[in-house]
Formats: C-alpha cells, structure tokens, sequence
C-alpha cells in the first residue's frame, strides 16, 4: 500500500478515512448550530439549482411545480458544501500541480475519439439519466453511498448495489472491456 | 452569508479538498471502477464508511445527533438506482464528484452538470407521474438494517469492517 499516488495524491484509504472523520464531525456541527442533523449529500442541490434557473424564465411554473415546493428551492447548507467542493478541490489540484485542463477524458477519448462534441452529447445525456435516477432513489453515491451506508440505512445497501451492478453493465457495453 | 450556508462551505471545502487529494474526481477513475479495472474510488469510500459508521453509531447511541434514513421505497431504489448507475457509467462522474471535477480543471464535467440540472428539472416535471406509478409501489419507511435484521448496530458494524478489510487485502493483491 503507498502512501502517495505517482502524481503527488494522497492514499485513497487515508483521504477517505479522512472524509469518514468528516462527516462524522459534520453531523456534530450541523446539529450543534443548525438545530438538525444533516449528512453530507450532492443531488438535491442540482433541485434547487434547476428551480433557481427555471425561476428566472418561468416563476411560476416554479411555484407551482409539487417537487420544487417539497425540495424548497433556496442556497441552503447543502447547495454551498456543493460550492465547497469545487473551491477545495481547486485549492487541492493548484496546490499540488495536479490541476488540468482537459477537453475530452482518456478512457472516453480511446473509446469515442478526440471530439468535444460527441463527448459534449455524451456527458450531458448521462447526466439527464443519472440526475432522474438519483431523485427517484432519493440520493446519489453521497447521500446513498457515504451518509447512508455510515448509518446503516437498507436503501444505501440497495442503491449502491444498484448504482454499480448497473454501472458496470453498461460501462462493459459502452466502453468495452479491451479498452486499457 | 448565513450560519447554515457558512458552516456548509466550509465542510464543502474540506470534502472536496479530500476528494481531490484521494484521485477520485476524475472520469477515469469513476469509469476505471465500473469497468472493474481500478478500485480507487472503492478503497475511499469504503474507508470513509468504515471511519464513518462507528462515528456516527456513537454520536447516535449517545444521543447527541439522529439519524435521517432515506425510505427504503423498492420502486424507486431499484428503478432510480439503475437510471443512476447507467447515466453515471457514460457521464463518468456522479453529481458531487462533477463540481470537483471542475474545480481540478476537467472542463468538461460542465457537459455534465449541465445535464444534470437538465435531469432534475426533468424529474420535477414528471413527478406527480413517478408519484403515481414508480413510488407508490412498495414503501418499507426509513429503517436502518440493524431493525430490519433485530440486531445491534454494534454486531453488524464490526462484520462490515471485517468484510471490507478482506476485501481491501484482495484489491491490493490484484493490483486494483
């Protein structure tokens, strides 16, 4: 087991027991000084985002809308930690020279070749599905995978084991296996 | 700024500063997973899980924070997790790690994000739907397995970490 990956990175069982004391501790200080527990999460705020665009063109089609009102859409604890993660990990990446701008990942380049388009079409397709998937599941691998399963909630079992057993399908047929 | 909105910066910050660090941002890495290849974002989240769990079980225990279970509603964990998992394996990043994708320069988890917003603003509209079919189903409430089995927290979490140490030994020994 390194402690360093070839490109100055932390071990990935350091840097996640890490975000294990985080949490931790962030569930301390969400009920400390906001008066309710609250677990690290991601998707609900791409809710609130969505509601915060679509008010600028239709309000009310905003304030009528059923999921919209159960989600409340505002810049909530939630919606800044997900501001907070690309701030930390700019700091991160431009402080240890990892920081790259990339137009198209290698896994995907080897695959579907060098365009932004394709690449463009690809990525915003997948996360029209995922982003269904992860409302109607009601979390994502952060709110699932990491605060449920720190709780021992069934449906972080489930979802998890559904994230990936799909997951792996389908990377098998897009991707194919002899791509390395 | 607010004390909620403060306070959930500054998590956000450390959260994405620890994602970055761990390598785990990155498509390739999300993909490399998937097409079982490279276990990097295993061997994070599940030692976040193992540090988390028996934190979490403590503070619980003591009564110092409570725990919010997401419902166990089968339609919607099986159908949505299987709607994630196929649009996370061609996007390559999952809602949280596509903003830090972004923050290390992968300018093009925009594509992502922006499909995602798409996606959410999609499923408001199609919520009364899914309300009406994928969700009304079968709902199981918000249960921890510890009450779904009838055993203390503190007998599973112990065979969790013990699984996934073994399991940690054998990503190493296959060079995952």
């Amino acid at each position: 087991m390194k402690r360093r990956t070839e490109d100055g990175g932390w071990s990935p069982y350091l840097a996640g027991a890490l975000v294990g004391l985080l949490a931790v501790a962030s569930t301390y200080a969400t009920t400390l000084w906001l008066g309710k527990t609250s677990y690290l999460g991601a998707s609900t705020t791409f809710v609130r985002a969505a509601g915060l665009l679509e008010r600028t063109v239709a309000p009310d089609r905003v304030a009528a809308n059923e999921y919209f009102t159960k989600e409340k859409v505002r810049v909530d604890w939630q919606f800044m930690l997900v501001l907070g993660i690309f701030l930390g990990a700019l700091i991160s990446s431009v402080t240890d020279r990892s920081l790259k701008l990339e137009r198209v990942p290698p896994t995907w380049e080897k695959r579907f070749g060098p365009s932004v388009g394709k690449r463009a079409v690809g990525a915003f397709l997948g996360g029209i599905v995922a982003m269904v998937g992860a409302r109607m599941a009601d979390g994502c691998p952060s709110g699932h995978g990491l605060s449920g399963m720190m709780q021992l909630s069934v449906s972080a079992f489930v979802a998890l084991a559904m994230f990936f057993s799909v997951g792996v399908l389908v990377a098998a047929l897009v991707y194919g296996r002899r791509t390395s | 700024m607010n004390n909620d909105q403060l306070l959930g910066l500054i998590t956000g910050v450390f959260f994405g500063f620890l994602l970055q660090k761990g390598r785990v941002l990155r498509f390739d890495k999300q993909v490399g997973a998937m097409l079982l290849r490279d276990m990097t974002i295993f061997k994070f989240m599940l030692s976040a899980i193992l540090v988390g769990m028996v934190g979490i079980g403590l503070l619980t225990d003591a009564g110092i924070v409570t725990s919010s279970h997401k419902s166990m509603n089968l339609g919607a964990v099986l159908a949505g997790g299987a709607l994630f998992g196929a649009g996370w394996a061609v996007m390559g990043f999952c809602p949280g790690t596509s903003i830090g994708a972004l923050g290390e320069g992968r300018w093009h988890a925009l594509f992502a994000i922006a499909g995602m917003i798409a996606g959410a603003a999609l499923y408001a509209e199609l919520y009364p739907f899914f309300k009406s079919t994928v969700l009304a189903w079968k709902d199981f409430g918000k249960i921890g397995l510890p009450t779904a089995l009838g055993v203390s927290p503190w007998v599973i979490i112990p065979l969790f970490w013990a699984g996934t140490i073994s399991l940690f030994f054998w990503f190493e020994r296959k060079g995952l």
